[in-house]
Parts: C-alpha cells; structure tokens; sequence
C-alpha cells in the first residue's frame, strides 16, 4: 500500500513540474488559468497521498482546502471579475521570448533541485521527491512572475509558487499549525480578489493590464 | 526457426495491412468530432487502390533519386518494424541487430530520400516543403537525443525490447516522474515528426502552408500510393515504439501460440485507438502554429525531456 502511494505521488510531482513549466510558455490568460487549476489539483493529489500512510488530518485538510481555494473559489474570482470578452485568449506578449524562457525555466528547475539536495539531507522528510520538485516549481513561478507583463498571469505566477513552496512543505512539516491552513483559505483568494478587482479598474481606465503600459500616468478616459 | 519466422511476417503484416486503417480511423474521428460524417475508416485502402491503377508521370528533368525515393519510403518503416517490439515481449529474429538509435538512423534514411526527391522533382513548393520538413526535424533530433539517453539511462540499454521490460519490473520505474515527463516529450515528438496538428496541418490543401504534403505533390500513380503508405506506416511504427516500448508494454504475446499473438493483435491494435483518441483532442482543441513558432513548441518538447534526463540522474 505506502509503496503503490509513493509511486503514485511520484507520478502527481512529474506532472506538477511540467504544469509549472507549461505555464511559463502559454500566450493566452485562459490557458494559464487552466494549468493553475491543473496544478492546484496535483498538489491536492500529493497531499492526499502522502496524508494516507501514515494517515494525517492535517495533510487531508490543506488538501481539502486547497482543493476548494484554488481550484474552485480564485478561478472562479478571476473569471467574474477581470475583464470580459476577449480578455482570456487574446496573445499575451511576454518580457523575453519563449525559447529563451523555456531555456531558462530548465537552469532554474536544475537549480532547484540542486539546492533542494541539501534541504533533503538536512531535514527529516516524508518524500525526498517532494522537497526536490518543489523547489523547482518555486523558482520556476518566480520565472513566469519576472517575464509575464500582465497583471493576472503574474498572480498565478504568485500563486504558482505558492502552491510549490506547500508542495516541498508537506513532505517537511507534515503536521502543520492550523493557522496556515486557515491562512491560505483566507489570505489566497483574497489576494486574488483584490488584483482582480485592481485588474478591473485598470482595464476600464486605461484599456490594457500591461504592468509596464501603466507606468506612465495618464488622464481617464 | 519457423515459429520466429513467423512471428515476424506476422509483425510486418500487422503493420503494413492495419496502417491505413489507423490513418482512416483518424481522419474519421477528427470529422465526427467537427460534427461532420466524415469518409468510411477504409478510404485509405481505396486511396491507394486508386493510386496504384493509375498511371504514373515523371518529371522530365528528375534524376534516378526521383523514382527510388517511394520504394526506400515505403520499405523503411518496414524494416524498423524488425527491430522493435510490435506483438511480442520476447526478442525475435532481428531484436538485437539495431536498437533504438539505429532505428533512428533508419528513419533518416528516408527523411534524406523524400526531402532529395521532393527538391529534384523541380516543384518549386517541393523545396519549400523540404526545408521546412527539415527545419523541424533538426529541432526535433536534439529531443529524440535526449529521450533516447534518458532511456538507456533507465534501462541501461537501448535495446527496445530490454527497455520495454524496465518500466513494469519494478513497477516503480513505470511511475517514476522522469518516466512521465518522457513520455509527453516523446508525444510531442510524434505530432511533430508525423506532420499533426500544432505543427502541420495533415488536411491542408493550401500548398504555401503546407510542410509535409508538399514533398509529395510531384509524385502520382504507384509512386504517389506508396509515399502514401509510407507515411500511414511511419505514424503507425512510432505509435507503436510509443506504446509498446516506452508507455504501455502490457497486452504483448508471451508466447508464441497463435492465440496468444492473436490477442496481441487485438490488444496492441486497440492501444493505438485509444493513442489516436488522444491525438484527435489534441488535434481539434489546438491550431496550427505559424512556422517560426514550432521552434518554441520543440524548445518545450526539448526542455521536458531534459528535465526529465535530470529528474532520472539525480534519482527523484
């Protein structure tokens, strides 16, 4: 039974690397938004794994939690409250361009685990795989934070992190405060409906979310 | 002797008699899922009857290359065939003469023949077609590269039939992350070495647009029929690779009685549906990339497996 559960949370972590680097390359809002869901879902999946054996209600918990915050209530947010229309499949231009950053995305994953080595021999551990492929995740959303220039895929890309940084603390804490459970019930979607709301009012004043547009001031319509 | 023999006629019929089937199932699908009826699964068999009834022209100024290329096309395929495996798990005759690598260079032997006919049939969109072809195999040679070493990594060999063993004994190895990262870069790999959909648009008639058909336009008759086959071949034997080496190696004969090879047939034929059910969502959720975009589709196909090369060296 543990080893058919570590096999398959090993299987849950190849797919959350790759979703975290799919959303580096994705030109339009709606895809990303999807690969946010995707990958919210695969955190759950881990987290429900490694809470069966040996069985933890916290593990349950953020994975209940996460299943109800980010992959229901924030695309749900985003979706009401951003602009409409062609908003999510128009192209979405990007910092640097996409061979460049996927490029990148790979010396970032290396790095992760690189550094993930040392943490996994430092700490005691549920799943060494875990601490690894969340470290890479984690810096490979810092990556879509830095070359996405609109403001809802830098969200996801906060989000993205987020979502990587309890990946690899799962497998070190497995029994967390509740505190932080409840933090990221709370804290996450209002996050995302205060950007979303700020997103709203951007594109009716100035017609674009383009973070680098609205650097320069400029009178209402 | 015999029974080996045998094993491998069956293999070489099983691909060269089911291929255009697969190709028609494809196309079937992809029109039912457009709301439309489509052509019969079987108007690949009648595309090629057609064909080879008709007479065949040649370009005037075509040299010997011109009328070799369709036979070196067709029989390619085939014999790669011989090399992996299609309905058993046990090595036949040819199992060790070349493994995956080779199979490889195989295929490039008739990437250099198309794309050497294509230009001496004098079709200005021939040429077109060439460089393109060849402009996204150079992209997709660095993935395969990678995949295959990843591979032997694994298994230590890059014998598919010794590889194909690896995933399922331990179980482990089947769910390892390197192994799933591995496998959508190799799909990725397929859709663009076939020519579907995000990279190519295989119903395309606009020849500007087009990077696999164009090759073909020149040739007619016989020689077009077996370009034809060819292709419908080439996508079967890497489905197969796909399927029976590197994702599913369940459903093959154990043993040589014809019972069991013919549930093999069965079982292996219905893999590659449910591979072309997959192919079809994809090919009708995404659009055709525009040309100098494919390079960014590879680059992702590249990054996956290298993350995956990574993933398996560093033992996650």
């Amino acid at each position: 039974m543990t080893q058919l559960v570590i096999e398959l949370n090993a299987l849950v972590l190849g797919l959350f690397i790759i979703s975290t680097i799919a959303m580096t390359v994705t030109r339009q809002i709606g895809a990303c938004m999807l690969i946010f869901v995707v990958q919210s879902l695969l955190l759950a999946a881990s987290a429900f794994l490694l809470g069966a054996s040996p069985f933890s209600w916290h593990l349950f918990a953020l994975g209940c939690v996460t299943l109800i915050s980010k992959a229901m209530i924030i695309p749900w947010l985003l979706r009401v409250l951003t602009p409409k229309g062609n908003y999510y499949r128009r192209e979405l231009s990007q910092a640097i361009d996409i061979p460049t950053t996927l490029l990148i995305a790979l010396g970032l994953t290396f790095a992760g685990y690189a550094f993930a080595q040392h943490l996994v021999r430092a700490a005691p551990n549920l799943s060494p795989a875990n601490i690894s492929m969340g470290f890479a995740a984690l810096l490979v959303g810092l990556l879509v934070l830095a070359v996405r220039t609109e403001a809802v895929p830098q969200l996801l890309g906060i989000l993205a992190m987020e979502n990587a940084a309890f990946l690899a603390g799962i497998a070190i804490a497995p029994d967390f405060p509740l505190i932080a459970e409840l933090a990221i019930a709370f804290d996450v979607p209002l996050l995302a409906f205060i950007v979303a709301l700020l997103t709203r009012i951007a594109y009716r004043q100035v017609g674009t979310t383009e973070v680098g547009a609205l650097a320069a001031l400029r009178e209402g319509p | 002797m015999i029974q080996s023999i045998a094993l491998n006629i069956a293999q070489l019929a099983f691909v060269l008699l089911l291929s255009p089937l697969f190709a028609g199932v494809l196309t079937r699908c992809k029109e039912i899922v457009q709301s439309k009826r489509g052509p019969s699964v079987l108007q690949p068999y009648r595309d090629l009857r057609k064909l080879f009834a008709k007479n065949e022209r040649i370009p005037e100024d075509s040299s010997w290359l011109f009328r070799a290329a369709p036979y070196v096309i067709f029989i390619v395929p085939l014999i790669v065939t011989l090399l992996i495996p299609v309905l058993t798990n046990f090595p036949l005759f040819f199992a060790f003469a070349g493994d995956m690598l080779g199979a490889g260079f195989i295929f490039a032997i008739s990437g250099m023949f198309f794309t050497l006919a294509a230009i001496d049939g004098g079709n200005p969109y021939g040429a077109m077609g060439a460089s393109r072809t060849r402009m996204v195999g150079f992209l997709a040679e660095p993935v395969i590269i990678i995949v295959l070493f990843t591979v032997s990594f694994v298994a230590s060999s890059t014998i598919p039939y010794i590889v194909q063993q690896h995933w399922v004994h331990p179980l482990a190895n089947f769910f390892a992350p390197s192994h799933v990262l591995l496998l959508i870069a190799f799909f990725m790999v397929i859709l663009a070495e076939t020519g579907r959909l995000p990279v190519d648009n295989p119903t395309g008639h606009f020849e500007l647009a087009m990077i696999d058909e164009s090759k073909a336009l020149e040739f007619s008759g016989r020689s077009a029929a077996l370009i034809k086959w060819g292709g419908y071949m080439k996508f079967a034997v890497l489905s197969i690779v796909f399927l029976n080496v590197l994702t599913t190696p369940w459903g093959l004969a154990s043993s040589a009685s014809p019972a069991d090879v013919a549930i093999a047939v069965a079982l292996v034929a219905l893999k590659i549906l449910i591979l072309i059910a997959i192919i079809v969502a994809v090919e009708s959720s995404y659009a055709k990339l525009r040309l100098f975009r494919i390079s960014e589709f590879l680059a992702a196909a590249f990054v996956v497996s290298v993350t995956a090369m990574i993933t398996e060296i560093l033992h996650l």
